[in-house]
């Protein structure tokens, strides 16, 4: 199976039906998508699947055989964060950061559907994400910003 | 033998309906993968150890198609698909999980997947009971079709391959979650009227949607909404679960078959 993840294309040898979360982070060493309860219910393993935000531990590999896939290493560097990063940077948006990855990606799927998402419309997009430490206030006005934040 | 390991199981990814069926064939071995919701946690933690996967995805099972009044949605169609679709199917669509496992969730699990044990699932199988849909399947003896309510009370051994409905004149939905987007819906109730009548439909009031036939027969000889209400507990088979208890849910059903009935407009 042949994947493409940020930009760079891989042939992975894993079974087919390992989930995509457990192929990047143990034979790709890609470790930003969290492996927190591999069972789709905490967000932290969220990436980008062809631009849409998908949780990886619910995909199999055959599944997305040939797919784009962007984790948060391909969005920015430390040097030239993403708007959302720079938001959740500046917003103080992570405590553990445990969570803080599958937020950024899938509020970069958010805003890239919505661009013009309303409070609402960002608490309905992040609602299956879960955050043990700051009782996300400070995570939704980072989305908030990066809403009104030019890309 | 079942297999040890994720490694060893084989997997079919057919590219049509027809090598979908042949792939299928009675059923037996055959464990079929739709979006993945509900399957992969169970291989990720290993209570699950399958022979053989069928992969749906390419399998041309997905979409919906209109044709006058009638709609026909194949199994593989994402329950965020289902968003827009007629009430009240819509909205139990949208009040499944939150946007990312919408998109990946399919029709065809949300039918086929087995009570969890912990909790009853499949959300929308109380709104296509009311919608009064036919279901066609394939497996042992060729393709069949059949009320839905029939369908997810024995699944086994069938490959869902499309479900249709007409589309209804006024529609109810009323329903107890918990407030959190991953917890299954508690009770929900929907009802829908088409030119084949007023039909019922519950989900969480047994191991799988159930059609409220008594509240039904009650309303067409003429009790009101609240009285046929009442009726419904004739049809659940109420259980303890993690997310409530049989005690509660009787308590609640009745209200709940009200709420939908009068949210039918006009009530009846």
């Amino acid at each position: 199976m042949r994947l493409t993840v940020n930009g760079e294309q891989h042939d992975l040898h894993s079974p087919p039906l390992t989930s995509l979360l457990t192929a990047l982070r143990e034979e790709l060493d890609i470790t930003s998508p969290k492996a927190g309860c591999h069972q789709g219910g905490c967000g932290a393993c969220t990436v980008l699947v062809d631009g849409e935000a998908r949780r990886s531990c619910l995909l199999p590999l055959a599944a997305v055989d040939g797919a784009a896939i962007t984790t948060l290493e391909g969005l920015g560097a430390a040097d030239d964060l993403s708007n959302v990063q720079a938001a959740f940077d500046e917003h103080y948006a992570a405590q553990c950061g445990f969570c803080t990855s599958g937020f950024i990606m899938a509020a970069t799927a958010l805003i890239d559907r919505t661009p013009k998402a309303s409070r609402e419309e960002i608490l309905a997009g992040l609602s299956g994400h879960v955050c043990r430490c700051t009782g996300y206030i400070k995570i939704v006005s980072a989305v908030e910003a990066a809403v009104g934040s030019p890309a | 033998m079942p297999a040890t390991s994720l490694a060893e199981a084989q997997v079919i990814a057919p590219t049509s309906r027809e090598e979908a069926v042949g792939a299928f064939g009675d059923g037996s071995g055959v464990t079929v993968l739709g979006g993945g919701t509900i399957l992969m946690p169970e291989m990720n933690y290993g209570r699950l150890r399958p022979e053989r996967v069928l992969l749906l995805q390419n399998a041309g099972l997905s979409g919906i198609a209109r044709n006058g009044g009638s709609l026909t949605i194949g199994a593989m169609t994402t329950v965020a698909e289902l968003e827009q679709a007629p009430e009240p199917l819509g909205t139990a669509a949208r009040n499944v999980a939150d946007h990312e496992i919408r998109a990946q969730a399919t029709l065809g699990g949300n039918l086929c997947a087995p009570s969890g044990g912990a909790t009853p699932r499949g959300d929308l199988q109380a709104a296509l009971i009311a919608l009064g849909a036919q279901v066609k399947t394939a497996g042992k003896g060729g393709e069949r079709t059949e009320p839905i309510e029939d369908f997810v009370a024995a699944p086994d051994g069938r490959l869902l391959l499309e479900v249709e409905f007409e589309e209804p004149q006024r529609s109810g939905y009323a329903a107890a979650h918990r407030p959190h987007a991953h917890a299954y819906t508690i009770l929900a109730v929907c009802a829908a009227e088409t030119t084949a009548g007023l039909r019922v439909g519950l989900s969480g009031a047994g191991r799988n949607g159930l059609r409220a036939r008594s509240v039904e027969d009650a309303l067409a000889v003429g009790a009101s909404a609240e009285e046929a209400s009442q009726k419904v507990l004739d049809d659940a088979q109420m259980q303890d679960d993690a997310l409530a208890s049989a005690w509660y849910r009787q308590r609640l059903l009745p209200i709940l078959v009200q709420r939908a009935l009068d949210d039918l407009g006009g009530g009846k």
